[in-house]
């Protein structure tokens, strides 16, 4: 029964992961930016959540709602001006540019927030449900399809909506999309918007579950970083498979060898991954 | 050797003389000035001559802090643990950098950016050998009070970072400097014309964070005290990436007057505004890369005295 456990454990997880990185996935994809603020983002999100619970006993299922045009908006904004100007920019400026605004926003957060772990625990409690002796718990499941509705909907955008075809058509030839007249500066407004809302969305969900903190923002970049390399780039079903691969990883590698190397274990499996297999699980070669 | 690299060498002995001015505070001010030298140097090496996106500064500082501390700890002396500290840290990165330097643009940095985390974790669960995350005390070495402890200290890392300019300026001089340019410039084509890119590569790796873990050791025997999450700071990557970018990528010269120009900037910030200080820093790099992208010696007035070039 441990096993099934595990695995009903990592498919939950997993989920979560992917909703994580998702957005840093789509950024990435299409700007060819790696975007240090999507952890920041996450745990603002989580706040948002926890504010309008704590404030206004407001359902963390209808703060996603609140949250998804908020930080849209935000992204959006923060792409346009900042971003924007250095878009073409080599790797090194456009990575240390969205550290420098991870800093400013995480300070932030810090300071009006404070650094104190906080917990979002519904009242009464949802408990959880058993199935044979595979124990869930009921939040974080309802939270889980969240997380799967959530990467289902922008995968709808992605393939059916105008837009998500000219952001597809970006990510795979600028040049090409700019010919075909797609104003590629808007469309990087709009895919840096979606990644920020999902961030938003992810972190909600992230607060029905974990401890919020401003310091848990580059634990939940990290988790990015590694379904995002182990996913390949830019794919809904990458992101998803890679989620799930990094739960099941880490649920297998904490039972065997302990929790304490979960950590190392993932990124050791990145680094890994990275140099035998850039292109990701699901990528395909030369596809970047 | 050009003047740009003599100024460079006139410069840090002229900081050699700093004990004869300043109190303990100096000291201190001047031995952080030194450690972020020899880390914005040594990033050059690999981010400035080579061309590839290193955030692994921090990895190697921690590795060397922690090599450096868990010896001394064990009774070696000062003498011992911090070459060892440095040539440690130098096999690691080469052997790592055989491997990683395979990766282009994002995915080098996202590498390099990972190994951080893995050192840390492992340095975080060897608890026997490291304390783990109760951190590493050192134990002092027998002390002649307090300036006398400051001034050892400053002239170690000040030691440290003359080893470095030197090494800087041997690299930027030598065939390995050139080849380093090459690959910058374009892989494909150094790789086509004969050129072990992979060994040059490796070797600018291994550089770049041997004095790195030198000056890790020596910070880890002046603060007495390390912890992972104090030495694996992911910001001690980002500011050689600063100051390299205040002073303008790739000259020797340029990113040491870029690491004092960023510690007085940050001294400045810590002293006035303590609870906002990484947001301030935030701030000041956003506009950095904003409007002044290619750095201080971008601005004009600054070559003056130089001589015209072919415009």
């Amino acid at each position: 029964m441990l096993a099934a456990q595990i695995l009903i454990n990592a498919l939950v997880l997993g989920c979560l992961y992917a909703c994580i990185a998702i957005g840093f996935s789509l950024v990435w994809g299409v700007l060819n930016v790696i975007n240090l603020i999507h952890g920041s983002f996450i745990v603002l999100g989580a706040y948002l959540a926890w504010s309008l619970y704590q404030g206004l006993h407001i359902s963390p299922w209808y703060s996603l709602a609140v949250a998804a045009p908020l930080f849209f908006a935000f992204g959006y904004v923060i792409q346009r001006l900042i971003l924007n100007r250095v878009i073409t920019a080599p790797v090194l400026v456009t990575l240390t540019l969205t550290f420098g605004l991870d800093l400013i926003l995480n300070n932030a957060m810090i300071y009006y927030f404070k650094a104190d772990y906080r917990k979002l625990t519904l009242t009464p409690p949802m408990g959880s449900v058993s199935i044979f002796d595979v124990v869930v718990p009921v939040d974080r499941l309802i939270a889980t399809v969240a997380a799967l509705a959530l990467t289902f909907v922008l995968y709808l955008i992605l393939r059916r909506l105008r837009v998500g075809r000219a952001i597809v058509a970006v990510r795979l030839d600028r040049d090409a999309a700019v010919l075909m007249g797609v104003n590629v500066n808007s469309i990087y407004a709009i895919a840096f918007g979606l990644g920020a809302a999902l961030a938003g969305c992810a972190g909600v969900l992230m607060a029905l579950i974990f401890p919020i903190s401003p310091l848990t923002s580059t634990a939940y970049l990290g988790k990015a970083f590694v379904v995002c390399v182990l996913g390949g780039l830019g794919s809904v079903s990458g992101a998803l498979a890679g989620g799930i691969l990094l739960a099941l990883i880490e649920g297998v590698g904490s039972a065997m060898i302990g929790p304490a190397h979960a950590t190392t274990l993932s990124f050791v499996l990145l680094i890994v991954f990275l140099i035998l297999r850039p292109q990701g699980l699901l990528g395909r070669k030369g596809f970047e | 050797m050009t003047r740009a690299n003599l100024i460079l060498l006139v410069l840090i002995t002229c900081i050699a003389a700093l004990p004869l001015f300043g109190g303990a505070y100096t000291l201190r001010l001047g031995t952080i000035a030194c450690m972020y030298a020899i880390m914005a140097l040594s990033w050059n090496v690999v981010g400035g001559f080579a061309g590839y996106p290193s955030f692994a500064t921090a990895a190697f500082f921690g590795l060397g802090a922690y090599i450096g501390g868990v010896l001394l700890a064990r009774g070696l002396p000062l003498t011992a643990a911090i070459p060892i500290a440095g040539i440690g840290s130098f096999l690691v990165a080469a052997l790592l950098g055989a491997a990683l330097l395979r990766l282009r643009g994002h995915y080098f940095a996202i590498a390099s950016l990972s190994l951080i985390e893995v050192f840390r974790e492992l340095v975080n669960n060897a608890t026997d050998l490291t304390g783990g995350g109760m951190g590493l005390n050192i134990p002092l070495t027998a002390s002649a009070g307090v300036m006398a402890d400051a001034t050892f200290f400053f002239y170690l890392m000040w030691g440290v970072l003359l080893v470095t300019a030197v090494m800087v300026i041997a690299v930027s001089m030598s065939k390995l400097g050139f080849g380093l340019s090459c690959i910058m410039q374009n892989e494909t084509a150094a790789n086509m014309v004969g050129l072990n890119t992979t060994l040059y590569k490796s070797i600018a790796f291994g550089l770049s964070a041997c004095f790195v873990g030198a000056a890790g050791g020596v910070y880890a025997a002046w603060v007495h005290y390390i912890d992972p999450s104090d030495v694996f700071d992911i910001l001690y990557s980002v500011k050689p990436i600063v100051m390299a970018l205040i002073g303008g990528l790739g000259s020797p010269l340029g990113v040491t007057i870029g690491a004092f120009v960023y510690l007085g900037l940050e001294e400045v910030v810590w002293r006035n505004y303590i609870q906002i200080h990484s947001g301030v820093l935030g701030v000041l790099i956003v506009l950095l890369l904003l409007f002044l992208p290619h750095g201080l010696t971008s601005l004009r007035g600054w070559r003056l005295w130089g001589r015209a070039k072919n415009v």
